[in-house]
C-alpha cells in the first residue's frame, strides 16, 4: 500500500525541513502548539513507563500507541468537551488530554480499587463518563456503528455535540465497519469516523487486509467524504479532524478519515513483531516519527529549544511519577463488586451467588 | 514417544493431517506467517504455503462464511477464531448456516469443517479473552462440540474431528495450552468423538467436567479422598453428542453427581447433564445433583481466580454431595 493515492492525495502540513505548508496549516496559537507537544511527549512517556511496569509484572498487559500519538492528541485538541469519543485500542489516551485525572486513568491498568471500571477490563481499555469517552470491548469493530447511533441521537436532539469513532485498519474488514459507513452517510449524522492505518493488524499487513489501494477511498462508495491524512503529522491530523467536526456540527454529515501512520511497538505486550516484520521497515518509519517532526517545526518557528524541552520533559516526569505513585500500591477491588452492574440491581440469583462467594475463603493467588 | 504440550499436539495433528489429506486448509487471523497468537499453527505456513494456510482479513463472519463455501465444494477447512470471545461476529454463519446445511438441503449438502478456538480463563484476559461459550453452540442442532483437557486427547480428537462429516467446534482450553506435557504418539491415531473418559475411578460421588477444570476437579477429588470420600471423575472430551452412557453408568454406581464448568451457571451445559441424569437415573440418586461453575457475571480481569470454579470451591461441594 503506497502512502500516496493519486485521487485523494495525502494531506500534510509539516514539511521535512520543519516548515509548514501554508495552505493546510491550521495556524494554532503558540501556547496551543506547545500544549500539543507536551501531550504528545506525555503519552509517549506513559507508554514507556507502563511497558516497563508490564515487564516488572506490576500490570498484566499494555497496548502501546508509540508512533501513533498524533491522532489521539489531535482529536483531543480538535474536539469540544461535549463531543463523544468511541475509542479502539490506540485511543485510550484521548481522555487524559480532555481532562481526566492521570492517576485514575493509570489505575485502570492496575485494575485496582481506584479504577472506575472496577478491575473488570484488561489494561489499556480506559474509558470515563466524565470525559465522554465510551467504554469499549476488546472486540474489533462494534464501536463504529455505535458512534453513528450516538451521532444520530445528537442530531435528533439538535445538540452541538458530535461523535468521533475510531478503528484500526483491520477493523475496516469487519461487517460493522460497512454498516457504520452505510448508516452514517444515509442518515447524514454528525460524526467523524477515523481509521488509524498503522499498517499492521497484529501480524497481518494492511496489504493483506484489503485489495483496495487505500482505505479512505472506500468512503466514496458509501457516499461520504473520505480524507487521507499523514497520521504522523499532528497539525495535518488536527486540521482534517477540525474540518470534519465543523462540517458535522454545521449539518454537513459524516466524514471518514484515514490517518496513515505506523505501529512502532509490538501489537501489545504479548506480541513479538520481529517474527513478522523487518527491522528495516521499522527504521524507515522511525525517521517519520510524529514527535520528532513536530519538534523540528517548533524549533524552526523558535517556539522550542533544548532548555524549554528539558523543562517540559522534567515536569512530565514528575507528573507521571506522582500519578503512578498515587495508585500503584492500592489494593484490588473487593471481590463482591463482580456482582454489581450486571443489572442495575442484582436479581436473586446474583445476590445468592454473592453470598456464596462471601462465605468462601479467598482463592489461591487471587488477583 | 515425544513429550508435547497441547499447543504442540494440536500443531502436530494439523501438520500430519495436511500432509495426508490435501483438502485440509487452515485459515484465520494471524495463523499464517506468525503461526497464530498462541503459536498453534507455527510452521504450517512454511511447510504448506499460503494457498493452504491463509492469513485472512479481520472478519470472523468472513472466515467462517468462506470456510463453509470451501467445505461445500469438498475442501476440509480448519478455520481458527483467535479467541472464542470473538466467535460472535461469526455466530450467524455457524448457527444459521454451518449447523443447518445438511438438514436444510435434505442431506444433499454438508459442510464438514473444524472451527478451532481457544476458550476459558486463566491468562488474565478479562471479559473478552476468557469466555467459555460452549452451551450456545450445543443448543444449536447440527454442531458437534469437542473440548480436550490434555495433549494426547487434543491430537486424537482433532484428527477425528477433521475426518468427521459434520461441522465440529473444537474448543481449546488455553489455560492448559502450555501447562501440561505428556507423551503423545507421533503417528496417526484418533480419539473417537462422543466418548468420555473416566480419569479417576471412585465409588462415592461422580464428578463430570471438561477442559481446564478437569485438573481442578482432580485436585478436589484428592482433597475429598483425604477426607475419606472416593470420587469418580469423568472428563467428557466431547461435549456434544454427549457420552450419556458413561455418566449414567457412573451415577448408578455412586448415586451422586457434581458437574464442574467454567462457563456461567444459568443455562450452562451442566444443567443439561444434570437433567439427563434425572431422566435416566433418577431412582439411583441419593443426593441432589450439584453444579460448581463460573458465576452469572461477565468474566472479570482482576479477580479471575475468584470467578473460576477452582478446587477450593469444588471440594466442599463434592464432600457435601457425598455426605448428603
Ligand atoms: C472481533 C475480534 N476479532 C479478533 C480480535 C483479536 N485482535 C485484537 S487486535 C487485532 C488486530 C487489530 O488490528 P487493527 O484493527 O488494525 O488495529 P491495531 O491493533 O493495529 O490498532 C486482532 C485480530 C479481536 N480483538 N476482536
Amino acid at each position: 500500500m503506497s502512502d500516496d493515492d493519486p485521487t485523494l492525495g495525502l494531506r500534510r502540513v509539516l514539511r521535512d525541513d520543519g516548515s509548514a505548508q501554508p495552505d493546510t496549516d491550521p495556524f494554532l496559537a503558540d501556547d496551543v502548539l506547545l500544549g500539543m507537544l507536551r501531550e504528545l511527549l506525555k503519552i509517549r512517556r506513559i507508554d514507556e513507563r507502563m511497558l516497563g511496569k508490564q515487564r516488572q509484572g506490576k500490570v498484566g498487559f499494555f497496548g502501546t500507541i508509540t508512533g501513533q500519538e498524533a491522532t489521539p492528541i489531535a482529536t483531543a485538541f480538535a474536539t469540544e468537551p461535549s463531543d463523544w469519543i468511541f475509542p479502539a485500542l490506540r485511543e485510550s489516551a484521548i481522555m487524559i488530554c480532555r481532562g481526566f485525572p492521570l492517576g485514575t486513568w493509570l489505575a485502570q491498568a492496575y485494575g485496582n480499587e481506584r479504577d472506575v471500571l472496577k478491575g473488570r477490563q484488561m489494561p489499556s481499555h480506559m474509558s470515563g463518563r466524565a470525559t465522554n469517552q465510551v467504554a469499549w470491548s476488546s472486540c474489533i469493530g462494534p464501536q463504529i456503528p455505535q458512534a453513528v447511533g450516538a451521532a444520530w441521537a445528537m442530531k435528533r436532539r439538535g445538540e452541538r455535540a458530535i461523535a468521533v469513532g475510531f478503528m484500526g485498519d483491520g477493523a475496516t474488514s469487519q461487517p460493522d465497519f460497512h454498516a457504520a459507513m452505510t448508516f452514517a452517510a444515509k442518515w447524514k449524522v454528525p460524526c467523524v469516523l477515523i481509521c488509524q492505518n498503522n499498517h499492521w493488524s497484529i501480524s497481518v499487513p494492511t496489504a493483506k487486509q484489503t485489495a483496495s489501494a487505500t482505505i479512505a477511498v472506500k468512503a466514496k462508495a458509501y457516499g461520504m467524504p473520505g480524507v487521507r491524512v499523514d497520521g504522523n503529522d499532528v497539525l495535518a491530523v488536527y486540521g482534517a479532524i477540525k474540518e470534519a467536526a465543523d462540517r458535522a456540527r454545521a449539518g454537513g454529515g459524516p466524514t471518514f478519515i484515514e490517518s496513515v501512520t505506523y505501529r512502532m511497538g509490538p501489537h501489545s505486550s504479548s506480541d513479538d513483531p520481529t517474527r513478522y516484520r523487518s527491522a528495516d521497515e521499522v527504521a524507515e518509519w522511525a525517521k517519520k516519527d510524529p514527535i520528532d517532526r513536530f519538534e523540528r517545526y517548533l524549533r524552526k518557528a523558535e517556539l522550542l529549544d533544548d532548555a524549554r524541552r528539558a523543562e517540559i520533559v522534567a515536569s512530565l516526569e514528575a507528573e507521571i511519577s506522582a500519578a503512578i505513585d498515587e495508585v500503584e500500591d492500592l489494593g484490588p477491588p473487593s471481590r463482591e463488586v463482580m456482582f454489581d452492574d450486571v443489572f442495575v440491581q442484582p436479581p436473586w440469583h446474583l445476590r445468592e451467588q454473592r453470598d456464596e462467594l462471601r462465605a468462601l475463603p479467598h482463592a489461591p493467588s487471587g488477583h | 514417544m515425544p513429550e508435547m504440550n497441547m499447543v504442540q499436539a494440536i500443531n502436530d495433528a494439523l501438520a500430519s493431517e495436511m500432509r495426508r489429506d490435501d483438502r485440509v486448509v487452515v485459515l484465520g487471523e494471524d495463523v499464517g506467517k506468525v503461526g497464530g497468537v498462541f503459536r498453534v499453527t507455527a510452521g504450517l505456513y512454511d511447510e504448506f504455503g499460503e494457498d493452504r494456510v491463509l492469513d485472512t482479513p479481520l472478519a470472523e463472519g468472513g472466515i467462517i462464511g468462506t470456510a463453509i463455501g470451501m467445505a461445500l465444494y469438498g475442501m476440509r477447512p480448519v478455520p481458527e477464531i483467535q479467541f472464542a470471545d470473538f466467535i460472535f461476529p461469526a455466530f450467524d454463519q455457524i448457527v444459521s448456516e454451518a449447523a443447518k446445511m445438511r438438514w436444510r438441503s435434505g442431506g444433499e449438502y454438508s459442510c464438514p469443517m473444524v472451527i478451532r478456538t481457544p476458550v476459558g480463563g486463566g491468562i488474565r484476559g478479562g471479559l473478552y479473552h476468557s469466555q467459555s461459550p460452549e452451551a450456545l453452540f450445543i443448543h444449536t442442532a447440527g454442531l458437534k462440540v469437542v473440548c480436550p483437557s490434555n495433549p494426547y486427547d487434543a491430537k486424537g480428537l482433532l484428527l477425528a474431528s477433521i475426518r468427521d462429516e459434520d461441522p465440529v467446534l473444537f474448543l481449546e482450553p488455553k489455560r492448559v495450552y502450555r501447562a501440561v506435557k505428556m507423551d503423545v504418539p507421533e503417528g496417526d491415531y484418533e480419539v473417537p468423538l462422543g466418548k468420555a473418559k473416566v480419569v479417576r475411578e471412585g465409588s462415592d460421588v461422580t464428578i463430570v467436567s471438561w477442559g481446564a477444570m478437569v485438573y481442578e476437579a482432580l485436585a478436589a477429588a484428592d482433597t475429598a479422598a483425604a477426607e475419606g470420600v472416593d470420587a469418580e471423575l469423568i472428563d467428557l472430551r466431547t461435549l456434544w453428542p454427549l457420552d450419556v452412557d458413561t455418566i449414567v453408568e457412573s451415577v448408578k454406581k455412586t448415586g451422586r453427581l457434581v458437574v464442574v464448568h467454567e462457563a456461567p451457571k444459568a443455562c450452562g451445559f451442566g444443567a443439561e447433564v444434570v437433567q439427563l441424569v434425572n431422566e435416566k437415573a433418577f431412582l439411583h440418586l441419593e443426593a441432589p445433583p450439584a453444579r460448581v461453575t463460573g458465576w452469572d457475571t461477565p468474566f472479570p480481569y482482576s479477580m479471575e481466580n475468584e470467578y473460576l470454579p477452582l478446587a477450593h470451591r469444588i471440594a466442599p461441594t463434592v464432600l457435601e454431595t457425598a455426605r448428603f
